[in-house]
């Protein structure tokens, strides 16, 4: 069959994907730099192409509810905003972790902190991959560097989140969700059936019959000692969710004596760089992790026995480099470099850095 | 003629009265003299009676009824504070079939989450919300609620409600019955048998309404609060005749999509 191909911008692409994949249900609230989810959920009217739910919420803390409510069904349920409305929906993220449903959360993340700049940046990384809200838990976070992957995620994004009842992000940035490129488009998968959902989601809260106990969705757990025994449960199935499902890519890392360490945005300008390194005869590499929770310790770990020095490069002042020093263990130096407030690094400054922060430093 | 025993009534045919099968057999966790009680054991009456158990989906708040889901026989779901409406918009629209209702009370759903009932009501969503009001936050200790009446004591309003200093109170049910999308608003008590038969009757009419698709159905049962009036509960009832009733009138305020004109 001959690959359906389109040009579109990474907001679109995740929207697409949604009903490609067989969501349910998407709830949004708008805000710039993602609203392209929602209107192009809205053309598109999903009701007709597959029967999913599309409705725009009157904020972004009823949009993150509404995703609890669809979850709590089993149903496959989406949202997407852009960081002051992460920071709203953090009580729901929240809830959604310690009630263990499935879901998907995308943040096309702009400047911070307040209302910030609409500009894009990657100043999310603590709370997308610390937990974010209230509590002790973990989203699986999905770092996407191309409108490709914002395709490809959404319904890796699912999976993961019904394998493991968890919520997971795919945290973008104003750039991978403004930008258009080539993507190519799956095939339309159909929506579960209400008996195919019962069969997959015994949990889920749809009506009950007599023939089964009822189904209670709740984070609520009064007795401390049952609250304690959660808390370890989910310890232990975030320790699992680290052993396997680790997602990076090395990128010319074989001969490298300097690694630099991207996500995101951040790894396809570090591409460049690396290309103006290896150049002047600066053997580079790039390590992408492509997951942010898990992240790929291990491999930096390793490395740092061959390499000389690492670099981190983020839209930030410095969040990913604390999981890379972490990582390397004091055995090579760790530095950053980054531009915030919406302001891109050029691949020239990442090389100034890498050349006076770590070969010169 | 022979002497009736007490044996000869104890009979199943001569049961006037029981527990609904819609009700679990836990021990409710409510204060003795509070009207949850009575008022969960309505709503699994009307579930019972319309043989409605396998298609309803529940929604619990934050506040005294949080372990509502331990005491009715149903599929239900423990929302975040306020934000039961959200829950029951999703679950509604995925699954039009069944009967979703939200059970709140005053902190929830007129405090903390007036939009998610606002816009829940605005929109027309075809679900029913049991809105419980008895003037105080129960759960955290008799705090001042958004429907706490003028001069009405609470712990964070010692020396009774100051309008001028904290507000007022928010009628919210005349509120929502000003929006388009709401078809069915009353305002019900479970104080007395008369009460309470005319309570059901609201419930069940608010249940029965979904089928019809054209909105939601808002029942407010005004309620007492030993526990955070500091009375006991004959007197706690004797006061909110006397001083909740005043301010929150008994009746429908909205039938068939129609303001009822007095």
């Amino acid at each position: 069959m001959e690959k359906e191909l389109r040009l579109m911008k990474g907001n679109e692409a995740v929207a697409e994907a949604a009903i490609r994949s067989g969501a349910d249900a998407y709830f949004g609230y708008p805000i710039t730099p993602q609203s392209e989810v929602i209107e192009y959920l809205m053309a598109q009217e999903p009701h007709k192409r597959t029967g999913m739910v599309v409705l725009q919420a009157e904020s972004e803390v009823a949009a993150i509810n509404m995703i609890y409510g669809a979850a709590a069904c089993g149903k496959m349920a989406m949202t997407s905003s852009s960081s002051p409305g992460i920071s709203l929906k953090q009580e729901g993220i929240s809830y959604i972790a310690g009630a263990e449903l499935p879901c998907l959360i995308m943040n096309c993340v702009r400047g911070g902190p307040g209302l910030g700049t609409i500009q894009p940046a990657q100043s999310d990384y603590f709370q997308s991959t610390k937990g974010g809200g209230h509590g002790d838990y973990r989203l699986v976070v999905l770092a996407p560097a191309s409108v490709q992957e914002m395709y490809d995620f959404v319904e890796i994004g699912f999976d993961l989140s019904f394998k493991y009842r968890n919520p997971v992000m795919i945290l973008a940035d104003g750039i991978i969700g403004q930008m258009m490129e080539k993507v190519e488009i799956g095939p339309q998968k159909e929506r579960r059936t209400m008996e195919q959902l019962i069969k997959q989601c015994p949990w889920a809260t749809v009506g009950k019959p007599a023939t089964r106990e009822r189904n209670i969705i709740t984070s609520l757990d009064l007795v401390a000692s049952r609250q304690e025994a959660f808390n370890l449960k989910l310890v232990k199935k975030y320790e699992e969710i680290k052993e396997k499902e680790v997602r990076f890519e090395l990128i010319n890392c074989d001969d490298a004596e300097y690694i630099i360490v991207a996500y995101g945005s951040s790894a396809r300008l570090s591409m460049k760089a690396m290309d103006l390194l290896r150049a002047k005869g600066i053997k580079t590499g790039i390590v992408r992790p492509i997951t942010l929770f898990p992240f790929p310790s291990k491999v930096l770990f390793d490395l740092a026995d061959r390499v000389k020095g690492f670099l981190t490069v983020e839209m930030s002042t410095g969040q990913m480099v604390e999981d890379v020093r972490l990582a390397v263990q004091f055995k090579k130096p760790v530095e950053h470099y980054g531009r915030v407030g919406g302001v891109i690094p050029s691949p020239e400054e990442i090389v100034n850095a890498l050349e006076q922060k770590i070969i010169g430093g | 003629m022979a002497e009736i025993t007490i044996k000869d009534i104890i009979k199943e045919e001569n049961l006037v009265y029981k527990k609904s099968k819609v009700l679990t057999n836990n021990t409710m966790s409510y204060c003795p003299g509070c009207g949850h009680g009575t008022a969960h054991r309505l709503i699994a009456e009307v579930i019972e009676e319309m043989d409605i158990q396998s298609q309803t989906v529940g929604v619990c708040p934050v506040g005294c009824s949080v372990l509502m889901y331990n005491f009715l026989d149903l599929d239900m779901q423990q929302a975040a504070h306020g934000r039961a409406p959200a829950l029951a918009t999703a679950i509604k629209r995925l699954m039009p079939e069944k009967f979703v209702f939200t059970y709140q009370g005053d902190g929830d759903l007129a405090a903390i989450g007036t939009a998610e009932t606002i816009h829940a009501c605005n929109r027309g969503e075809n679900i029913t919300i049991i809105f419980v009001n008895n003037g105080i936050y129960g759960m955290t200790g008799g705090q001042m609620a958004p429907t706490t009446l003028k001069g009405m004591p609470a712990s964070t309003c010692p020396y009774g409600r100051d309008i001028e200093m904290m507000g007022n109170p928010l009628k919210m049910t005349e509120l929502v019955a000003q929006l388009a999308g709401t078809y069915y608003v009353t305002r019900q008590s479970v104080h007395s048998p008369v009460n309470v038969r005319r309570a059901k009757k609201a419930i069940r009419q608010a249940f029965e309404n979904q089928k019809l698709k054209r909105g939601v159905s808002f029942v407010e049962i005004v309620s007492n609060c030993n526990s955070g009036w500091k009375l006991p509960p004959v007197k706690a009832n004797e006061w909110m005749v006397e001083n909740m009733f005043p301010f929150y009138p008994l009746g429908d305020i909205k039938v068939e999509g129609q303001l009822v004109t007095k």
